[in-house]
């Protein structure tokens, strides 16, 4: 019964959702107000039946309803009540759930929240929301339908992948999703302004908060996957240039693109057009992602071609939502006139490189991403493009735009100087190549990753400091006019400051593990110590032990640093007997200054032990870096000009047109 | 939360990749053997290399490329000698060529293509005499009491 009622309520979401595209459009059309007015009861009511239905399939997971197929295939009677929950998105039905659900909160907040909106607009928006809606409920109604029954429902349910048993990745996929499927909202707002023919600084204004919102998800959700890939997987990687990452990586390359030329737009009136087509193109390579995910289609073409109806199916979203939107813009995009000026050294120039850059940067994890596929069904040929070819490929983008961004985020808007840019960057340029050059004599073998990270990231942090610095006159004025300049600094000024301090640091931690990681593999009998770089381990001993839902076999190690114990560490194997599958658990010592990281591998014949151990230096920088980045966008998010509240305040009830 | 679940599958094992008893005694000679590996594709996994891979398949292909290299064989002959077996497929970074130019062409060429097109906006932009907004006076008060903070 329960099951029925989140069906029932996914088929009226769906006939809601058409009304919803159907009735403010044309009302905005006609400039029939009672027709566009009834687009926030329809994204209002559509969220709350997508959230009944997301709500019935829950209840399913948590009371093990294996007359469901979907719970019978997922779940599990034994497993922890956390993991029935998070369940309900660890499977390809239940996640497009949550994906539609996530889609129409946007919808619904739209609804909510954007009071101020001219009604037209407000209507086209959410009917441009609702149409994503009905091609995803439809979707997910015929080819991917959570809630059907099984006639002969098992005793017990198949479990859960124990390695999508951790918190961690328990709460990777919603961040996710909040991320690339909040991105629709930018997409809406395009298609509407472009149908509006006009896009403008308000426009801006209305669009980066939800931008920033879905990038700051997306941020938080790449982050969570790769700690969890770190600490998981087992050997401590954190980043694959899988096409299952690319295909969340894409889409915040071009959001982070996006939030900068919003700002143009805002400030200056300027990359009117740029920036409509940076809004469509951020959420198409969701919906990419979405499909090169969801078809299976990167793992292999001839699974795709096996079984083919979900893939086709979002491949034709994809087809309409991509190609409707591209041909509107090259229709519309003409009337979207800019009319600012700016000199070629200024802060719009400097964003210019920025987008160019981001934009360019993305489209190569795109090619190298999809190159595979293409060269099998253009030619035949099966070519593999991995990790190697993206280090080599994309870091040059990354390099040159640390380079660039502490001068483009000084440079005034209209028109400035290099000269005096660099007059105030000069002693961070020479405290940055100092560091570089002194790294680079300190270590042997001649890599020049971390010398020349550790230059930029140093250039981009110490930059982002002397930007905020001369906003509050430190140094110039006397310290409570610092004082009183920083408490009025917007939050935005604020949140760029964290927002490229928190890439610096990224960067930091990226070259300093890629550059100085060191790894030992050997075997150990109980009671050995072994050298790991400054510091000494000592193995003392497995015992077995029993989990919720897996045994385990417990290694216990000692860290020593100059005969000092430092740290007892259990690097633990589990066993999940449901699935008979084994996972590692990694024992990780963690610090600023670096991991230690100790697996433990398999009993060898002669009854040692294989062990596998790291010191990972300033790893945590990098998820450090990842954290600040998200907490810069939070702080611009809640600067008051963005606030709904504060431009209600502004403009006087009677100021607003009667329209 | 499928996102990484192909990935997971194929790691189904998380043990172990390089195994203790197949380290070289030469630290050099290993060195390059583990370098070597991180640019070899396990031929039976999703987008892994062989030095990260438990599977059977990427142990062999790890074996043998400590053999090649006791033999005394240069780095890029051992990679020959593994591509000469196992095809185009096994390397992670595919070669330049005819047939891969595009792929390694794209990243230049986009950003020769958007930088041309930047630089002619931006010195159009910086050229040209400041027309006129197109707002009425209503819509232009609108908008100054919304950018006003």
């Amino acid at each position: 019964m329960i099951v029925e009622l989140g069906h029932f309520a996914l088929i009226l979401a769906l006939i809601v959702a058409i009304v919803q595209v159907l009735i403010p459009m044309i009302g905005a059309a006609r400039g029939w107000h009672d027709w566009m007015r009834l687009a926030t009861p329809a994204a209002l009511v559509q969220f709350t039946l997508v959230g009944v239905a997301y709500a019935m399939l829950t209840v399913a997971f948590v009371t093990s309803d294996f007359s469901v197929r979907l719970v019978a295939a997922n779940s599990h009677s034994a497993k922890p009540m956390l993991y029935k929950v998070t369940g309900v998105w660890a499977n390809h039905e239940g996640s497009m759930l949550l994906w539609i659900l996530i889609l129409t909160l946007f919808g619904a907040a739209v609804a909510a929240w954007g009071k101020n909106l001219p009604p037209s607009l407000k209507a086209r928006v959410l009917s441009v929301q609702a149409m994503i809606g009905v091609a995803f409920l439809a979707f997910i109604l015929f080819t991917s339908n959570p809630f059907l029954r099984l006639a002969n429902p098992p005793v017990d349910g198949n479990g859960l992948n124990p390695l999508l048993q951790d918190p961690g990745l328990a709460f990777h996929p919603p961040f996710l999703y909040l991320g690339y499927v909040g991105l629709s909202m930018a997409f809406s707002f395009a298609i509407a302004a472009l149908i509006e023919g006009r896009v403008d600084a308000a426009w801006a204004r209305w669009v980066r908060p939800w931008t920033l919102a879905a990038w700051i998800f997306l941020t938080i959700g790449i982050g969570l996957g790769s700690w969890w890939a770190y600490y998981e997987l087992g050997w401590g990687g954190w980043w694959f240039w899988d096409p299952v990452e690319n295909a969340s990586f894409m889409p915040w390359l071009i959001a982070a693109a996006l939030l900068h030329s919003a700002i143009v737009v805002e400030k200056r009136n300027a990359l009117k057009s740029w920036t409509v087509l940076l809004a469509i193109l951020a959420f198409s390579f969701s919906l990419i992602g979405t499909f090169i995910v969801r078809s299976g289609v990167i793992t292999s073409v001839h699974a795709f071609a096996n079984d083919p109806e979900r893939g086709v199916f979002i491949l034709g979203i994809l087809a309409v939502a991509i190609g409707g939107a591209l041909t509107l813009y090259a229709l519309r995009a003409g009337q979207l006139r800019s009319n600012a000026i700016f000199g070629l050294v200024s802060r719009e120039s400097g964003l210019v490189l920025n987008n160019l850059l981001l934009a360019v940067a993305a489209a190569v994890v795109f090619i190298g991403t999809i190159w595979p596929l293409l060269a099998e069904m253009t030619s035949g040929a099966k070519v593999s493009v991995g990790a190697p070819f993206f280090n080599m490929a994309f870091t040059p983008f990354m390099v040159l735009l640390a380079m660039i961004l502490p001068i483009g985020a000084i440079l005034p808007w209209k028109r400035g100087q290099l000269k005096r840019a660099m007059g105030a960057l000069w002693g961070a340029l020479a405290l940055s190549i100092t560091l570089g050059v002194l790294v680079w004599s300190l270590q042997t073998g001649g890599r020049m990753l971390a010398p020349i990270g550790i230059m930029l990231a140093t250039w981009v942090v110490l930059g982002a400091l002397i930007d905020v610095g001369l906003r509050i006159k430190l140094g110039k004025a006397p310290f409570g006019e610092n004082l009183r300049r920083a408490r009025n600094l917007p939050r935005a000024d604020w949140g760029k400051m964290f927002g490229h301090m928190g890439f610096g640091l990224t960067i930091f931690g990226i070259s300093a593990i890629m550059a100085w990681e060191v790894e030992d593999i050997r075997t150990l009998n109980i009671g050995d110590t072994f050298a790991l770089q400054a510091y000494e381990l000592r193995f003392e001993g497995v015992e077995a032990l029993q989990g919720p839902n897996y045994t385990i076999q417990r290694g216990a190690f000692t860290l020593l640093k100059d005969g000092q114990e430092i740290a007892i560490m259990y690097p633990e194997k589990r066993n999940y007997p449901v699935q008979s599958m084994p996972t590692t658990e990694a024992a990780i010592n963690q610090s600023l200054l670096r991991d230690i990281y100790v697996v433990l591998g398999d009993r060898q014949n002669d009854g040692s032990w294989a062990v596998r151990s790291y010191v990972k230096p300033f790893v945590n920088w990098i998820w450090i870096g990842v954290f600040v980045l998200a907490f810069g966008g939070a702080l611009s998010i809640t600067d008051r000009r963005y606030r709904v509240a504060s431009l209600a305040r502004k403009i006087p009830l009677n100021a607003i047109p009667a329209e | 939360m499928l996102r990484y679940l192909s990935l997971i599958l194929m790691l189904a094992t998380p043990l172990y990749a390089v195994q203790p008893n197949e380290i070289l005694e030469d630290p050099v000679l290993e060195a390059r053997a583990r370098d070597i590996s991180k640019g070899l594709r396990c031929l039976v996994c999703r987008n892994e290399n062989i030095d990260d891979s438990n599977a059977g398949l990427a142990r062999d292909l790890r074996l043998l490329v400590r053999e090649r290299l006791i033999a005394g064989d240069g780095d890029k002959q051992v990679v020959a000698y593994v591509v000469a077996r196992y095809g185009e497929y096994v390397l992670l970074k595919p070669v330049f060529n005819a047939r891969n130019a595009l792929l390694w062409l794209a990243a230049p060429i986009l950003l020769l293509m958007g930088g041309g097109i930047s630089y002619a906006f931006i010195r159009r932009q910086s050229r040209k005499s400041p027309p006129k907004d197109g707002l009425n006076a209503d819509e232009k008060k609108r908008l100054a009491a919304l950018l006003d903070d």
